[in-house]
């Protein structure tokens, strides 16, 4: 099977270059790119006024299955993915059982390959159970596919756990993604600590129990020498953390979700539970340096967080609703509305933070266009605005703080493995 | 003129105008209390429901009262604590309220924004009469139309509040209303029960109780909660009481003719003195009465009072 996609403008973040040219797909990969290719017996996709750029990847996403079917599955995250322009998810190990062993990677992985829309790469988990008690077969998961080790939605508050786990990780040669929270700073919290939780009478989270695990995790990935990725940053003093790491040589990376660059905890007021995440949204200080944070490179990925929810579960009290919103589908219209059509990211910044950077901290051949690498191809139209309706998602998930949000900026074309899978919203 | 929004969730969106109205329709109101024959047919034919998820004798009689006062018929929900922990308690209960007919919704819940999502989820009027560490806009209003009584006026007065304030929610209703109504509100307690920010909301926070209570005209003092010693968020009640309760010689350091309240039920000993409480200058006990009529003021307003009907005689 062959396509060419034709006239559109190229953002290859390998590469560096943003340039007019074609892309010749064949049997799966990226065959030729170049001016005015032939088309030959390829079928012709005409993008011209369209960014084509390297499949985007999610490195951060719950799917859900095995345990939690209700929410989401294998099937309707990958879907949700391709609608939203992920070629390529890392799925977080917290399901039931929790993927702490190569059993679960290995029917994860087996279930993406008959189920799935786009690439799913399983992270497993730090600890058995996620419990932070004791290592998970970290190993043993490598060998199955797990491409990162996580206990996110948990943090590992042993810190003695923790440096063993980077230890090994190293070993391995896998990074660790910390979800950095103190549980005895954040217990109870429902939003933010602050003005808005002061006003509503929710018990917030501090930023302070964000950082003190951002700064304990740096230190050790330092004493370690492991690779160590913060998951979703959310704080003005996690961003700082990380700069100084970065600036004396620890090998720290960082991302950040489109809902943390895009809300303040202003959004809290009257009790919308999809606006319940973890971390919490933060104030609008704090979403200023995430920004910063972006611009400047200290945060090197944007990644959703896709945290699906049944309907039932965050209908409720806000106390009472489980944390988490759905980000697959929004991704691309909040990166180009908040942070391209800004000027806070350049079309190409955007790109790598979508694409090569988490690519480079999952250790995946993702992520480039190079000739010969996987047809994972992400078409986007910069110009069309369009209105968030959550009815369209492919996701099972419909909790998000945006719905009849205006956007600019969407996935206009998903190509995996060089077969269209999505085309204007419709997935094929 | 009657009120602008169908429910009462807080008074932080609730304009001083409103208040001062709100207030006013409890003065005739309290009259009726005060009769021979506490009725009138104000409100026959209507039903009045107070759901209560949170033990609260006083503020469930309160209301109860207040609605019987005005002929409304009244049915009180005692919703168990563990239909809430499994999360569907409250839509189930709205739903049920609602094919039922009521007419106006009370609901005490422990959780801040139940009031809220109750009053989305059905027509009838929904008053809060507190929801976690949110607001209870009824006991404020009853403390605004308590000082105002007694002191002829709001505008100008020195408030001073002390105690627990990020647990309460009636420091939070009632920083609101008392600085609508152009009074000055001081705060004070003990700094890991000083919620953060709160100084945005236009109160003046004191570390030291002392200047917190300096010419104040009013001291309005919370419950001290032991769970939350348990809690570990203050070190003694013993401590609290040297450092935080209010005494007579603590008390001689505002205005000479200042009030003294508290939403009680009060801890005698710990953060009031019992001859405080029971001094000359307290007004406890008028705040339990002025809350009856102050909630009929509200059923009566929030029902269409106004508009429809008078204050019967």
């Amino acid at each position: 099977m062959r396509l060419l996609i034709k006239g559109g403008t190229v953002i290859d973040p390998g590469t560096g270059k943003v340039v007019e040219k074609d892309i010749l797909l064949a049997d799966g990969k990226i065959a030729k790119i170049g001016v005015n290719l032939n088309a030959g017996s390829a079928e012709v996709l005409d993008v011209s006024g369209k960014l084509v750029a390297p499949g985007l990847i999610d490195m951060h996403v719950h799917l859900r299955e095995p345990g939690f079917e209700a929410k989401e599955t294998i099937f309707s995250g990958t879907r949700a993915a391709a609608r939203g322009g992920f070629t390529t998810v890392a799925c977080m190990p917290n399901t039931n059982p929790v993927a702490d062993n190569a059993a679960i990677i290995s029917h994860i992985k087996n279930t993406a390959f008959v189920k799935g829309t786009s690439n799913v790469y399983p992270i497993g988990a730090i600890s058995r159970g996620s419990k932070g008690e004791e290592l998970a077969e970290m190993g043993d998961m490598k060998e199955a596919g797990a491409v990162a080790f996580s206990d996110d939605g948990m943090p590992v508050m042993n810190a003695g756990l923790m440096r063993r786990a980077m230890q090994y990780a190293r070993m391995l040669g896998l990074t660790i993604i910390s979800h950095s929270e103190d549980k005895n700073l954040s217990a109870g919290g429902a939003m933010h600590e602050g003005y808005m939780s002061t006003v509503l009478g929710l018990k917030g989270i501090p930023s302070s129990a964000e950082e003190v695990m951002v700064a304990r995790d740096i230190l050790l990935a330092e004493e370690t020498g492991c690779r160590l990725h913060i998951a979703h940053v959310s704080t003005a003093g996690s961003v700082q953390l990380v700069r100084e790491a970065k600036a004396r040589g620890v090998k720290v990376t960082a991302e950040v979700t489109p809902h943390h660059f895009s809300l303040n905890d202003g959004a809290v007021a009257g009790y919308d539970t999809s606006t319940k995440v973890n971390p919490p949204l933060r104030t609008a200080a704090d979403v200023a340096a995430v920004k910063d944070g972006l611009a400047d490179g200290t945060i090197d990925v944007i990644a959703t967080d896709h945290a699906p929810h049944t309907i039932e579960e965050k209908d409720v009290e806000y106390e009472l609703a489980p944390f988490g919103l759905v980000g697959l589908e929004t991704a691309v219209g909040l990166v180009w509305t908040e942070l391209v059509a800004n000027g806070v990211l350049t079309p190409l910044q955007a790109i790598s933070k979508l694409t090569i950077n988490p690519a480079s901290v999952l250790g995946i051949s993702k992520g480039t266009l190079k000739t010969c690498a996987d047809a994972d191809i992400t078409i986007i139209d910069p110009a069309t605005s369009w209105t968030v309706d959550p009815e369209q998602f492919a996701s099972k998930g419909r909790n998000t703080p945006f719905t009849g949000r205006q956007l600019k900026g969407m996935p206009y074309m998903t190509i995996v493995g060089g077969r269209v899978v999505m085309r204007e919203g419709i997935l094929l | 003129m009657g009120l602008s929004g169908k429910d009462l969730v807080g008074l932080q969106f609730v304009p001083a105008e409103e208040i001062k109205l709100i207030l006013d329709t409890a003065t005739p109101m309290k009259e009726i209390i005060k009769r021979q024959i506490k009725k009138v047919p104000t409100l026959r034919g209507r039903s009045v429901v107070t759901v209560f998820y949170e033990a609260s004798t006083r503020t469930r009689v309160s209301f109860e009262l207040a609605a019987k006062y005005l002929s409304a018929d009244t049915v009180n929900i005692a919703a168990g604590t563990s239909s809430v922990s499994k999360g569907e308690g409250l839509k189930d209960t709205a739903r049920t309220i609602a094919a039922m007919g009521a007419d106006l919704v009370v609901l005490r819940h422990p959780m801040a924004g139940a009031a809220e999502l109750l009053a989305r989820t059905i027509n009838a009027p929904v008053i809060n009469a507190g929801d976690g560490a949110h607001e209870h806009p009824s006991q404020a209003l009853l403390d605004l139309f308590t000082v105002r009584e007694k002191k002829g006026r709001l505008e100008g007065l020195k408030i001073a509040i002390i105690g627990d304030i990020l647990h309460s929610r009636v420091a939070r209703s009632d920083i609101w209303g008392f600085t609508k109504m152009g009074a000055e509100v001081r705060l004070s307690g003990p700094a890991t029960l000083l919620p953060q920010g709160i100084e945005k909301t236009g109160a003046m926070i004191y570390a030291s109780i002392e200047e917190a209570i300096a010419d104040a005209d009013v001291i309005n003092i919370l419950r001290i909660q032991t769970e939350r010693q348990q809690q570990g968020l203050f070190p003694g009640l013993r401590e609290y009481s040297q450092l935080f309760g209010i005494n007579t010689e603590r008390l001689k350091l505002a205005a000479p003719d200042a009030l003294v309240m508290h939403p009680g039920p009060m801890n005698r000993g710990v953060e009031i003195a019992p001859e405080v409480a029971d001094g000359v200058q307290s007004v406890i006990n008028e705040q339990v009465t002025n809350g009856v009529a102050v909630r009929m003021a509200l059923l009566y307003l929030l029902t269409g009072g106004g508009n429809q009907h008078e204050i019967a005689h």
